[in-house]
């Protein structure tokens, strides 16, 4: 009887592990076959070495999903590299980046210098490539009648001191009479986001400085949209990427930042005049990643193909010059 | 197909741009992993603790006391706390794993392995004194009475304490969030190495999409949950029937 017992519960976690097993056939890959188009035109076929390994990324909610396209589109090309995209926000992807158990960290902002304390002591040595453009959006409800906002009007809103003294949205000078009397509800990311850390240290001056009473979303973009698109007074903001998905539910403000009003959309974003809530998005790759070719090649490839990968995932893709500095860095990076 | 699913959803790869053939395979294959993990350490750990507990353990004794008080404790912890404690010492630590489905395993495992022990005791003293007594007394010594007539008797009781464990298990996304489930895994998902996924995280992950697509994907991920609980449960409940018997 005791055989039986045993073997019922090797046979229940066997039979769940041989299924497991059974539906993971083996993938061998062949060597890929490459075109390269010399600089005389012709065209030379060689065999190269397919890719394989495995490239951790964790980080920003924001550029995160733009990582996921690029993963995805990577990996058609590449079979043999296994990448996997987890999001915990730039703060935390980067505690674990700097603890050396990723690869590469997703960054809406620069790293801060605890940050890189961090990592030094635990031997990480790193650099960032450009990956996107960012318009941070300011949205409101679509029966909101204001069309344009100043960042001192967004700062007396959202700086720490507007708690429980800046209710209404008559509160705020220089606010449409019609919305007066109606209550601001604020929606922001927590402060394991980029994205709270890029816009408090923009429109309040220092990072971290925030009204205590906002309601915060976490990491989760779209509860900021949800909660916008639900009542008249509400204000959020949001990544480009999220208010283009949501073009029918929020509407966007045009930012003054002291020369007119300026709407964040894709030509503004690439030509610098949508600031200062105009930003680049960031992967940060270490340094041993950087030695493996795998990582290399797609790092690479997150610039190469950028106009691919940005409109895809609904992002604002790198210019000409942008690609070209990003190459020169990998490349300097990956000691070629 | 019939009743209009699309076999992609349980055979593809998850797609973060095509929403119409994304599908949950490699979460599919991460969740029966790490379940299949989980069987394998609290079978035998629930059943050997709830033994000693029930049969050898001598009460007075202060140790035994605290264990038991803990046991009682540890099924009232918010599962958040096991995804610490499985971050800080399976995953980092004593361990020292990294991110890969074996420690996804062992925190979900400590998680519900007071269950598993309160569901087992139960069992065992459901046993008939009379079975153990009588196997004493006709000269057997304790283990072999153990062994041979209160254990086999309390095994149906034992799978359904396992029963219960699984389907917490298989619902658990929050520790898993800390011990390493990626939100974005393309590839079927390997024991010991690289990353992986799990159903209620890939389903957390589509819910907070930007596209409604994958709104309607993460409300067919829990119907793709069901099934797959339903299934590991069905073999438990076809040995539970094995062992059923009346006195």
């Amino acid at each position: 009887m005791k055989k039986k017992l045993l073997s019922a519960a090797a046979l229940m976690s066997a039979s769940v592990l041989v299924l497991a097993g059974c539906a993971a056939e083996s993938e061998s890959e062949p060597a890929a076959t490459v075109t390269v188009t010399a600089a005389d035109g012709t065209e030379t076929t060689e065999t190269v070495e397919a890719l394989s390994g495995s490239i951790l990324v964790d980080g920003s909610s924001t550029v995160g999903p733009a990582s996921e396209v690029a993963a995805e589109l990577f990996m058609e090309t590449e079979p043999g590299v296994r990448v996997s995209v987890n999001i915990s926000g730039t703060g935390g992807g980067f505690e674990k980046f700097c603890n050396g158990e990723t690869d590469a960290s997703n960054a809406s902002r620069f790293i801060k210098e605890s940050e890189e304390e961090a990592c030094l002591a635990n031997g990480v040595s790193y650099d960032f490539v450009t990956v996107a453009n960012d318009a941070l959006s300011v949205v409101v409800n679509k029966d909101n009648p204001l069309q344009c906002i100043s960042i001192e009007q967004l700062s007396v809103m959202w700086n720490q001191d507007a708690s429980g003294t800046i209710m209404k949205w008559g509160d705020v000078p220089g606010m449409p009479a019609e919305i007066a009397d109606i209550d601001i509800q604020l929606y922001g990311p927590g402060t394991d986001s980029g994205t709270f850390d890029f816009f408090t240290e923009e429109v309040n001056g220092d990072s971290g400085n925030i009204r205590n009473d906002y309601i915060n979303i976490g990491e989760d973009d779209l509860l900021a949209v949800q909660g916008v698109s639900g009542g008249i007074g509400a204000m959020g903001f949001i990544p480009y990427s999220y208010y283009q998905e949501n073009l029918d539910t929020v509407k966007a403000l045009e930012i003054d930042g002291g020369s007119g009003c300026i709407a964040p959309t894709l030509e503004n974003v690439q030509n610098l005049s949508y600031a200062p809530l105009g930003r680049g998005l960031f992967t940060y790759f270490s340094d041993t990643a950087l030695a493996r070719p795998e990582v290399v090649a797609f790092a690479e490839f997150l610039v190469n193909e950028t106009e691919l990968i940005n409109t895809t995932a609904g992002y604002v893709g790198l210019t000409p010059a942008q690609q070209t500095e990003a190459l020169a860095k990998i490349a300097v990076l990956a000691g070629k | 197909m019939a009743l209009g699913v699309n076999p992609g959803l349980f055979l593809n790869n998850p797609s973060s741009f095509r929403p119409e053939e994304a599908g949950y395979r490699p979460a599919i294959l991460g969740t029966i992993q790490l379940i299949g993990g989980v069987i394998l350490i609290i079978v035998p750990l629930g059943i050997s603790a709830a033994t000693y507990l029930e049969l050898f353990a001598d009460r007075t004794r202060w140790y035994n006391r605290i264990i038991e008080l803990n046991i009682q404790n540890l099924a009232g912890v918010p599962s958040i706390v096991f995804g610490i404690l499985g971050l800080a010492f399976i995953v980092r630590g004593i361990f020292d794993l990294g991110f890969v489905v074996a420690a996804g395993s062992m925190t979900v495992a400590i998680l519900v392995l007071p269950t598993v022990i309160l569901a087992s005791r139960e069992a065992i003293r459901a046993v008939p004194s009379s079975l153990l007594d009588g196997a004493l007394a006709l000269g057997a010594t304790r283990l072999q009475a153990v062994r041979k007539m209160v254990l086999p008797a309390a095994a149906p009781g034992m799978l359904t304490g396992v029963i219960l464990a699984v389907a917490r298990a298989i619902g658990e996304a929050a520790p898993l969030l800390l011990v390493g489930a990626a939100t974005f895994v393309t590839f079927d998902p390997n024991f010991w190495d690289g990353g992986y996924s799990a159903l209620p995280v890939m389903i957390y992950s589509y819910a907070g999409r930007p596209q409604e697509e994958f709104h309607v994907l993460a409300a067919a991920g829990v119907l793709v949950m069901l099934v797959v609980l339903f299934f590991i449960n069905s073999i438990a409940v076809w040995l539970r029937a094995r062992f059923e018997r009346t006195w």
